[in-house]
C-alpha cells in the first residue's frame, strides 16, 4: 500500500517542478521586488520606493479609477446579458439551436488580437461601420478614439462581445442540471413562466453566477491587450488607462520591476477582496 | 387546448424576435472581419457603407507579408501550440491522475494550494518569470521561453483529477493482482479511458496556447521568433500600414479555430462548462 502511494509523488513530479518553477517562486518573488527599490544596481530593501510612491502616484489613482469603472458597468452587464442569452438558447421552442449558439459563442474562440483589429476598424471616425450606420439614422459620429468615455464604452461593448458567450456556456450549463420535474410541479400549480424563472431558476444558478462574476472581475481587472490595442495603449491620453496596462508600462517598458510588483501585489489583495466577498454572498448557497 | 397553442406559438415568436438581433449583432464583427479582409484599403476607408466581401484577400496576404514576416510567425504559432498542447494534456493528466487514485503526504496542501492559484491575477507571476527565463536563463526568443513557463494550469488538474476519480477501482486493483505496474495501469487503462476528456482539455489548451499574447509579446519579441498574435499586434497602430492586410491576418488566426470549434463544439462546449462544476 505505502509502496504504491509512493508511485504519486513520481507523477505529481513534472507537473509540481513546473508549478514551483514558474508559480511559487515568481509568487514570493514579486512580493519581495515589491519592497525592493529596483531602480538602482544592486536592488536595495526599500519598501517606500514602491509602495510609498504607489500610493501617492495619480497614474495609479487614473488606472485604478479606470478599470473600477470598467468593472462596475462591464461586469452586470455582461452577467445579465449572459443569463438571459443562456435562458433564451434552452428554450424548448427554439429553433436553429445550432446556428445561435454558434452565434453566441464564437467570440469566445476569436483572439484578443484579432478581435482588437476588427474592433478599430468598425469604430473609426470617419471610415468605421458604426459611425456611418449611425449616420445613416441621423445620429452625429462619435469619436470613439478621442473622446475619453466613448473610448471606455468602445472597451466595455468589445470585452462584452468577446466573453459574454463565454459565461453563457457556463450558465447553460447550470441550466441544464435542473430538473425538469421542479418546473412541471410549479406548471401545473400555474406559477407563471416569470415567477419561474425568479424563484426557481435564479436561486438555482445563484452558485453558478457568482461564479461566472468572480472570474468577470478578476478577468476584468487584468485587462490589458484590448486597452493596448483597441484603444491604442490606453489612449486618448490615459482615458482608458487600466490597472494592466500601467502594470506593463512599468514594468515592462520602464523596467522598473519592484513598482510593476507593487502594483500585481495590489491586484492580487483586490482578488482576494472579491473571493471573500464572494464566499460571503454565497454563504447560504450550500 | 388551442389557445395553450395559440400562446406557444406567441412565445416562440417571441423568443425568436429576441434572439434572432441579438445573434445578428453577435455575428457582425465576424462577419465584418471576412468581409474588411476581402477589400483594399481603398474600400476599408472609403465613405461607402460596405458590407459584402469583394476579392482582395489573396493580395491582402501579400501585403502583410511585406508588412511582416506573417507566415514564418503562424508556422511557429501552429509549433508552438501543438507542442504546448501535447505537453501540458500529458504533465496535467499525470497530476490529475495522482491527486484522484493514491493518497499520499501534503496531497490536501497541494490541491488548496493549486485551487488558490484559480483566482491569483497572472500579473503577479509574469514579472518573476519574465527576469527569470529572459535575464537570468538568457532565453528569450527561443522555442523553449514560449513553450515551458505556461505549461503550468490549475483548472485542467481539477478537470482530469475529476475524469480519473468516476473510474470504478476495481479496473485498476485488478490489473495490480495481475502485477501490472503503475505506470503502466496509467498508461493502459486509465489514460484511454479518458479520452474524451483529455480531447476537451486538449481544445482548450491549443486554444489558450494560440491566442496567448502578453506572455509572448514580453517574451519573444525579435523579428522571425514572434508568434502570430505578436507579429500582428506590432502592426496595429502603426501609420503605414495594410489595414487589409492586418484583416488578412486576423482572418488567418481566426478561420483555422473556428473550424475546430464548429467540428469540435461538443469536446470544446464542455472544457469551458467544466471550470464552473468543481
Amino acid at each position: 500500500m505505502q509502496l504504491r502511494n509512493r508511485a504519486a509523488y513520481g507523477f505529481l513530479a513534472p507537473y509540481l517542478l513546473i508549478f514551483a518553477a514558474f508559480w511559487i517562486w515568481p509568487i514570493i518573488s514579486s512580493f519581495m521586488m515589491s519592497f525592493q527599490n529596483t531602480r538602482i544596481n544592486p536592488w536595495v530593501f526599500s519598501p517606500g520606493a514602491n509602495w510609498g510612491r504607489l500610493f501617492t502616484d495619480p497614474a495609479f489613482y487614473n488606472a485604478l479609477k479606470n478599470t473600477m469603472i470598467i468593472l462596475v458597468i462591464q461586469v452586470p452587464v455582461m452577467i445579465t446579458l449572459a443569463t438571459v442569452m443562456a435562458v433564451l438558447l434552452n428554450s424548448p421552442l427554439l429553433k436553429a439551436r445550432g446556428l445561435f449558439r454558434f452565434a453566441f459563442f464564437a467570440p469566445v474562440v476569436v483572439g484578443e488580437v484579432a478581435y482588437a483589429a476588427v474592433f478599430r476598424l468598425m469604430f473609426n471616425l470617419d471610415f468605421g461601420i458604426i459611425n456611418k450606420l449611425l449616420n445613416s439614422v441621423g445620429i452625429a459620429s462619435i469619436s470613439w478614439f478621442s473622446d475619453a468615455s466613448a473610448a471606455m464604452a468602445l472597451l466595455i461593448i468589445a470585452v462584452t462581445w468577446r466573453w459574454a458567450g463565454y459565461n453563457t456556456i457556463i450558465i447553460l450549463a447550470g441550466l441544464q442540471s435542473i430538473p425538469g420535474d421542479v418546473y412541471e410541479a410549479a406548471t401545473l400549480d400555474r406559477v407563471s413562466k416569470l415567477r419561474q424563472f425568479i424563484y426557481i431558476t435564479l436561486p438555482l444558478l445563484k452558485p453558478i453566477i457568482l461564479f461566472c462574476v468572480v472570474l468577470s472581475i478578476i478577468g476584468s481587472m487584468q485587462l490589458f491587450t484590448e486597452p493596448m490595442l483597441i484603444t491604442n495603449r490606453g489612449g486618448p491620453g490615459g482615458g482608458t488607462e487600466t490597472l494592466g496596462l500601467f502594470l506593463y508600462r512599468q514594468g515592462f517598458t520602464s523596467l522598473n520591476f519592484g513598482y510593476a510588483s507593487a502594483i500585481a501585489y495590489t491586484m492580487a489583495a483586490l482578488a482576494i477582496l472579491i473571493s471573500l466577498l464572494n464566499l460571503w454572498v454565497g454563504r447560504d448557497a450550500k | 387546448m388551442k389557445s395553450q397553442s395559440r400562446s406557444t406559438l406567441i412565445r416562440s415568436l417571441s423568443l425568436h424576435a429576441v434572439l434572432i438581433p441579438l445573434a445578428l449583432v453577435w455575428l457582425f464583427p465576424l462577419w465584418m472581419m471576412f468581409v474588411f479582409a476581402t477589400m483594399p484599403d481603398y474600400g476599408i476607408f472609403s465613405p461607402q457603407i460596405e458590407l459584402l466581401p469583394s476579392t482582395h484577400f489573396i493580395e491582402n496576404v501579400s501585403n502583410l507579408q511585406a508588412d511582416t514576416d506573417f507566415i514564418r510567425a503562424l508556422i511557429i504559432s501552429i509549433g508552438v501550440a501543438i507542442t504546448y498542447t501535447v505537453l501540458s494534456v500529458l504533465l496535467t493528466s499525470m497530476a490529475g491522475w495522482a491527486l484522484a487514485r493514491y493518497s499520499f503526504v501534503g496531497k490536501s496542501l497541494v490541491i488548496a494550494i493549486i485551487l488558490g492559484t484559480i483566482t491569483l491575477p497572472y500579473f503577479v507571476v509574469v514579472i518573476p518569470q519574465f527576469i527569470m527565463v529572459a535575464r537570468e536563463f538568457k532565453m528569450a526568443n527561443t522555442w523553449i521561453a514560449l513553450i515551458v513557463p505556461p505549461l503550468f494550469n490549475s483548472l485542467g488538474v481539477l478537470f482530469m483529477r475529476q475524469a480519473f476519480s468516476m473510474m470504478p477501482v476495481e479496473l485498476f486493483d485488478a490489473a495490480r493482482v495481475e502485477g501490472v505496474k503503475e505506470w503502466q495501469i496509467f498508461l493502459r487503462i486509465a489514460l484511454p479511458l479518458a479520452r474524451p476528456t483529455m480531447a476537451a482539455l486538449a481544445i482548450i489548451l491549443f486554444l489558450a496556447s494560440w491566442n496567448n499574447y502578453l506572455w509572448p509579446l514580453l517574451i519573444n519579441s525579435r523579428p522571425g521568433m514572434m508568434t502570430a498574435p505578436v507579429a500582428l499586434g506590432t502592426l496595429i497602430g502603426l501609420t503605414k500600414v495594410s489595414w487589409g492586410g492586418i484583416m488578412a491576418g486576423a482572418v488567418l488566426l481566426t478561420a483555422p479555430i473556428l473550424v475546430i470549434f464548429i467540428l469540435l463544439q461538443r469536446h470544446f462546449i464542455a472544457g469551458i462548462a467544466a471550470g464552473a462544476v468543481k
